[in-house]
């Protein structure tokens, strides 16, 4: 233990802890902007910088260590000249649009300046201007509006491993870009948008498409319905100021019907389906030796990884749809079918937690006969602002239940939105129709949680399977070495791009306040424990569509609708 | 015998692969292993030749350092070849390094033998013929270009010890440079090379070896001024696997070139240095970090390393003392940031150059994440010295704190430019003046900006300041590397002041607030302060160019308490220093319009003197913006607001009629 002085106040601090976390333990707040947690501090912004005894300028107190007897002044009229200073710095060069900015209210920058009291323009002169990029189908990246923080290239960089952006250039004119400045479309970009997630300002946004569904809303002729994840109903509560952890079902079906969806599914119904269909795939390939290991599809940002950087392990991913994909295309051919409706005035939306499914959804394969499964998809922020500009409250809505048929599901639906979720519910039906029994537990701890990679070896009768479950597309590197090169020990492998699983989407609630991951994979786990059905193949609606539509799982018509492919795209960034 | 590396006969067995730990000795006692009168002799001569002390034919000496190429040097020794040629004389050729007095380059030596070697200076092509002609053919002193002759048996003959560019400077690092021909490691062998790493395998622990470098009293001559003996102790106390010693031989500071001259002119020097810091701390791999804009010295280096790699003086078991080592040269880039030193580390491991926090420190967490030492050029060929003489003889020389000499590029206006060497201590007047010959053109002095874009420029109020760490940094600069430039009246100092910000905003990686936003800012503040009152657009900018002012202090104490590494942290100073010295010329500026220097063409004034003008119309034909009117064989007369001060009718005017204010 090391004790130190901050502002008068005598602190014990564990050795190795910096400044700024020693403050923090007695209630004294160092702003950051440049800090990620868990993240080598990189010194960066200068923002925390505070007064230490003896040491010639301010000393950052994000990176330095505390250290036995010194004085800290965080608080002292030099640190607050320069804390203001280097605010109004960033204010200088950062167009001064926050009335029509979409991250107004909800920025870093407004804060800083807010805190600090900026009232003018000290230092007036040039500011940096970009072109926007809007070359992909899930984000833009406004350059103009950087403050150069570092933390989406960190975050590229250092967790996800991928490193499709970095600074470039330097002095005024440094830029954070892709290489040569060229799009996101052709970079090694997987979309995934864990830069968004800790962009301090409107530098880094997902592409709306919220007019397109409202003119579809208010088209007379379409059909409009929608569905939501299960990590949006975890989440979006958030942003009403309710309590992290808030399993706000109810309200959000509420206020969806009242937006004008003729019908409200839910996608949970579609991961049941998609359990069905993938444990199946599964099983196939283990008894007739087809590409083991399999992998997951559901996460569109886990394919687009492979179909750019390893098209040669394709054929190990599962031919399975994304379950939102599969819902959509259910609903316009069985559901379409069965209620009349032209499956051309039909207009499917999904609310998803993700930013990659944007892209997903404009896929030409997932456009059967010119007609996309998914017409638009909105990220849980993107309704949150429609909710808005629709005038509905959420706070004060009353509670509803999804539409059927294509409400049911079940608690292995539920946990799909967390790492390791598609893993358990995955299990819990391949181990009934290996053996024709019930799992006595149904509940795999051992691929729960935040570690990076998780393996376990489960017995299912007379078999050993053996999985793994990959926590955030920086991890999964060994994996694939393995299968490359032969020596790969797995069956089935799980693999989510975002840390911790969807609920930690690129579309997710922006704030950093701690434990949002843990707080949000708890509602998923409890709608789980408290479900009726918990496994996939307990629910009766797909039961029932099976038995009217596609016969049974891996059949004709089920491959024909429920499956896709994939496309190497290597080349694109060799061009 | 041929070289040392053969040394005297079949029975000296040293190689790189078996290593004789005696071989350094030999070089110069030599043979220990056996008694030999032949052979004694023969490395006694082989020896003397080296050192240009026996020979029996004229040995020519041709400066071929940077300056002395730039000056031309190349073609005079290509013509001094062919004359020789011609008269077919047989001489020896040989290349060396830069003596210092660049300002005189070309600079040819002549060795007759049995007589002193004399250096001649400014030989030109065109006078090779005649320069040989009495020279090598007459054997007499070629009067016209004498600089001075190395040694006293002639007493009519100047000594070049006399000149007073070299009489006060004490060469210690820079003995070698511009004496010997750089490219042989025979000669450096010659000339006490290797002694030093000698003397620590064999009789020094890496204990001793830090504690000597320490009792010397060294401090880092990159800038920084730290205790190079604290910091190789540091490192040596670390535990661990792997650990490297790094040279930095960056050098970006405009006006610095004292490294480059040392890398070019004695490279081995420097490798020794280098190899004893690595067996003090234990480190096993070396990284020499050269700019790329230095390819002759990058080429020495690299052809310094092969030799000592053939002489067994690099590699695995150096002298049979079990010490492994190697040195790898990784090139820089072009960026001034790359020269600190975690920015260097990043850039060492392929990434961007981007300084870090420190903690922790190189010497705990460094290159690849292992204890690093990171020195400069300079201070690596001070190390050699000190234990080739101790550390008493060392320290006896410099200040209480300044121990040892520091070496100098002295440019700018000044008649002497070039490099020197002065021990820490004698004063900036003796620099400028006694060394330096005082300003060219019988101009007045001005300031002296000492350390680069991090440092501060002087006025004659303080010229008598002692060289050293603290003096400099009491008056308002620092020591830094050694570039040492000097400014005469028609020097702006709102312009200089401008044009190291430019260098630092340009240079700025980028990474932190305060210098990546601020020094804009300071810059765009410092560039409306010249500007014309035409300029000056709305009322709104004017208003601009007044606060700026104002806020200029503040944003500067911020810059320098905030950035992250010394690149921004010092980028203030140039303006500070020149705001302390030289208020009036700012002030000037800004509420006179004027500039005194005659160098901010904006705030310039073009008159036609009436009295002299003969209305003869050639500035008219020259004035683009028709700024000047009058009547053919009438005065002629310049529109004030027309004027863009481009100054072609002042150089166009046969009868200096135009003044300019």
């Amino acid at each position: 233990m090391v004790q130190l002085t901050i502002n008068g106040i005598k602190v014990n601090a564990e050795e190795g802890m910096t400044i700024l976390d020693a403050a923090k333990s007695v209630g004294i707040s160092i702003p950051t902007l440049c800090h990620i947690k868990n993240l080598e501090p990189t010194g960066a912004c200068r923002i925390c910088a505070v007064e230490v005894d003896g040491m010639k300028g301010l000393t950052p107190s994000c990176a330095y260590p505390v250290q036995e007897g010194i004085i800290v002044e965080t608080n002292s009229p030099r640190v607050r000249k320069a804390r203001k200073t280097i605010v109004e710095l960033l204010v200088e060069n950062h167009p001064q649009d926050c009335l029509i900015c979409v991250r107004n209210k909800n920025c870093e920058l407004q804060d800083l300046s807010e805190q600090y009291g900026i009232r003018e323009h000290r230092f007036v002169g040039e500011t940096k201007s970009h072109a926007i990029d809007i070359s992909s189908a899930s984000m833009e990246r406004d350059p103009a509006k950087c403050i150069l923080c570092g933390r989406c290239v960190r975050v590229c960089h250092e967790v996800q491993n991928i490193g499709a952006i970095d600074f470039t250039n330097r002095g005024f004119s440094s830029i954070v870009t892709t290489p040569y400045n060229k799009g996101l479309n052709v970079s090694d970009c997987i979309l995934c948008g864990q830069c968004i997630l800790v962009c301090p300002t409107a530098a880094l946004r997902e592409k709306s498409n919220i007019k397109a569904v409202a003119t579809a809303l208010y088209d007379r002729k379409k059909y409009c319905i929608v569905q939501i994840a299960p990590a949006v109903r975890a989440s979006i509560g958030e942003e009403y100021n309710m309590p992290l952890g808030t399993d706000v079902t109810g309200l959000l079906v509420t206020g969806l019907r009242r937006l004008g969806f003729k019908k409200v599914f839910d996608t949970n119904f579609a991961a049941d389906l998609t359990i069905m269909e993938e444990a199946t795939e599964l099983i196939n390939r283990v008894k007739n030796g087809g590409a083991l290991p399999m992998f997951t599809s559901c996460c569109p940002g886990w394919v687009k990884y492979v179909e750019m950087n390893r098209p040669e392990v394709l054929d190990h991913i599962s031919s399975c749809k994304s379950p939102h994909e599969m819902e959509g295309a259910v609903l316009k051919t069985y559901y379409a079918k069965k209620m009349g409706i032209d499956p051309n005035d039909m207009f499917v939306v999904s609310i998803m937690p993700c930013t990659v499914k944007k892209y997903e959804s404009e896929r030409p394969e997932l456009k059967e006969d010119i007609m996309p499964d998914v017409d638009a998809v909105l990220t849980t922020r993107e309704l949150v602002r429609f909710f808005k500009i629709a005038g509905i409250d959420f706070n004060d809505l009353p509670q509803d239940q999804f539409d059927n048929p294509l409400g049911e599901s079940t608690g292995a639906a539920a946990i799909f939105g967390t790492s390791g979720g598609v893993m358990e519910a995955a299990l819990r039906t391949a181990y009934f129709k290996l053996t024709g029994k019930e799992l006595e537990n149904v509940e795999f701890e051992e691929i729960r949680g935040m570690d990076g990679v998780k393996e376990a070896s489960i017995p299912i009768g007379d078999m050993t399977v053996n999985i793994a479950v990959v926590n955030g597309i920086g991890n999964v590197k060994p994996i694939l070495d393995q299968v490359q090169s032969g020596t790969s020990k797995h069956h089935f492998v799980e693999v989510m791009a975002c840390p911790g699983g969807c609920i930690n989407g690129g579309g997710q609630p922006i704030h950093q306040k701690p434990e949002k991951v843990m707080k949000r994979v708890k509602v998923l786990y409890q709608i789980d424990s408290t479900a009726k059905n918990r496994s996939s193949h307990e629910n009766e609606s797909v039961k029932t569509l099976y038995k009217e539509f596609f016969g049974e799982p891996n059949s004709h018509k089920a491959h024909e609708i429920l499956h896709t492919e994939y496309f190497d795209k290597k080349k694109l960034l060799r061009s | 015998m041929r070289n040392l590396l053969g040394l005297c006969c079949e029975k000296c067995w040293h190689s790189p692969e078996k290593a004789c730990e005696h071989f350094i000795q030999c070089c110069s006692e030599g043979p220990l292993c056996h008694h030999d009168q032949e052979c004694i002799d023969n490395i006694k001569l082989l020896k003397k030749q080296l050192r240009y002390e026996e020979h029996d034919k004229p040995i020519i000496i041709v400066g071929m350092g940077t300056c002395g190429l730039a000056s031309g040097a190349g073609k005079v020794k290509d013509a001094i070849e062919a004359e020789l040629k011609k008269l077919n004389i047989e001489a020896i050729i040989e290349g060396t390094g830069c003596i210092g007095y660049c300002a005189v380059e070309p600079i040819v030596d002549i060795k007759l033998p049995g007589k002193d070697r004399v250096s001649y200076c400014e030989i030109t092509v065109k006078e090779v013929s005649r320069f040989i002609q009495t020279t090598i053919v007459e054997g007499k002193i070629y009067k016209e270009r004498l600089l001075g002759a190395h040694g006293n048996t002639d007493p009519d003959v100047k000594q070049i010890d006399k000149d007073p560019f070299f009489e006060h400077q004490l060469k210690i690092v820079l003995a070698n440079c511009g004496i010997v021909n750089p490219t042989s490691i025979d000669t450096y062998l010659s000339f006490d090379g290797f002694k030093a790493l000698d003397k620590v395998l064999r009789l020094m622990k890496p204990e001793d070896v830090v504690k000597e470098v320490i009792d010397a009293g060294l401090r880092g001559r990159g800038g920084g001024g730290f205790p190079t003996g604290k910091k190789w102790e540091m490192a040596m106390k670390e535990k661990a696997d792997q650990k490297y010693i790094v040279c930095n031989a960056d050098e970006g500071d405009p006006g610095a070139f004292m490294d480059r001259s040392l890398l070019e002119s004695d490279p081995f020097r420097v490798i020794e240095g280098i190899m004893i810091g690595g067996y003090a701390i234990g480190a096993t791999v070396a990284y020499i970090y050269c700019r790329a804009e230095y390819p002759l010295a990058i080429e020495r280096l690299q052809n310094s390393i092969d030799l000592c790699k053939q002489y067994g003086l690099l590699g695995k078991n150096i002298l049979n003392h079990g010490f492994d080592f190697e040195i790898k040269i990784k090139k820089g880039a072009g960026a001034f940031v790359c020269g600190e030193e975690t920015a260097l580390m990043g850039s060492i491991e392929g990434k961007r150059g981007m300084p870090k926090p420190r903690p922790p420190y190189p010497t705990k967490s460094g290159l690849f994440g292992k204890p690093t030492v990171i020195n400069n050029v300079e201070t690596f060929a001070n190390v050699t010295s000190i234990i080739l003489m101790g550390y008493k003889k060392y320290s006896s020389v410099g200040t209480a704190t300044s121990k040892g000499t520091k070496v100098f590029a002295l440019s700018g206006n000044i008649k002497n430019t070039g490099l020197v060497e002065i021990p820490m201590g004698i004063t900036l007047r003796d620099v400028v003046f006694k060394i330096g010959g005082g300003i060219p053109d019988n101009k007045e002095f001005k300031a002296v900006q000492i350390g680069g874009p991090s440092g501060g420029c002087l006025p004659e109020s303080v010229i008598d300041t002692p060289v050293d760490y603290e003096s400099l940094k009491e008056v308002g600069a620092m020591m830094g590397s050694g570039g040492f430039v000097v400014m005469d009246q028609e020097t702006c100092m709102v312009d200089v002041a401008k044009y190291f910000l430019t260098f630092i905003q340009e240079e700025s990686c980028g990474k932190c607030v305060p210098c990546r936003e601020g020094t804009k800012r300071m810059l765009e503040i410092i560039e409306r302060i010249p500007k014309s009152y035409k300029n000056n657009g709305d009322k709104m900018s004017q208003l601009q160019r007044f606060k700026g002012i104002v806020h200029l202090q503040r944003l500067a104490d911020v810059i320098k308490d905030t950035s992250l590494c010394g690149l921004g942290q010092s980028a203030p100073n140039p303006v500070l220093s020149g705001l302390k010295y030289f208020k009036h010329e700012y002030e000037e500026h800004l509420y006179e319009r004027k500039c005194s220097a005659g160098v901010c063409k904006e705030l310039l004034t073009f008159e036609i003197n009436n009295e002299i003008c003969t209305g003869c119309g050639l500035c008219v034909k020259v004035c683009a913006p028709g700024a000047i009117v009058g009547e053919k064989g009438q005065a002629h007369y310049v529109v004030e607001d027309k004027c863009i001060q481009c100054g072609m009718c002042f150089e166009t005017c046969r009868l200096d009629a135009i003044n300019v204010n």
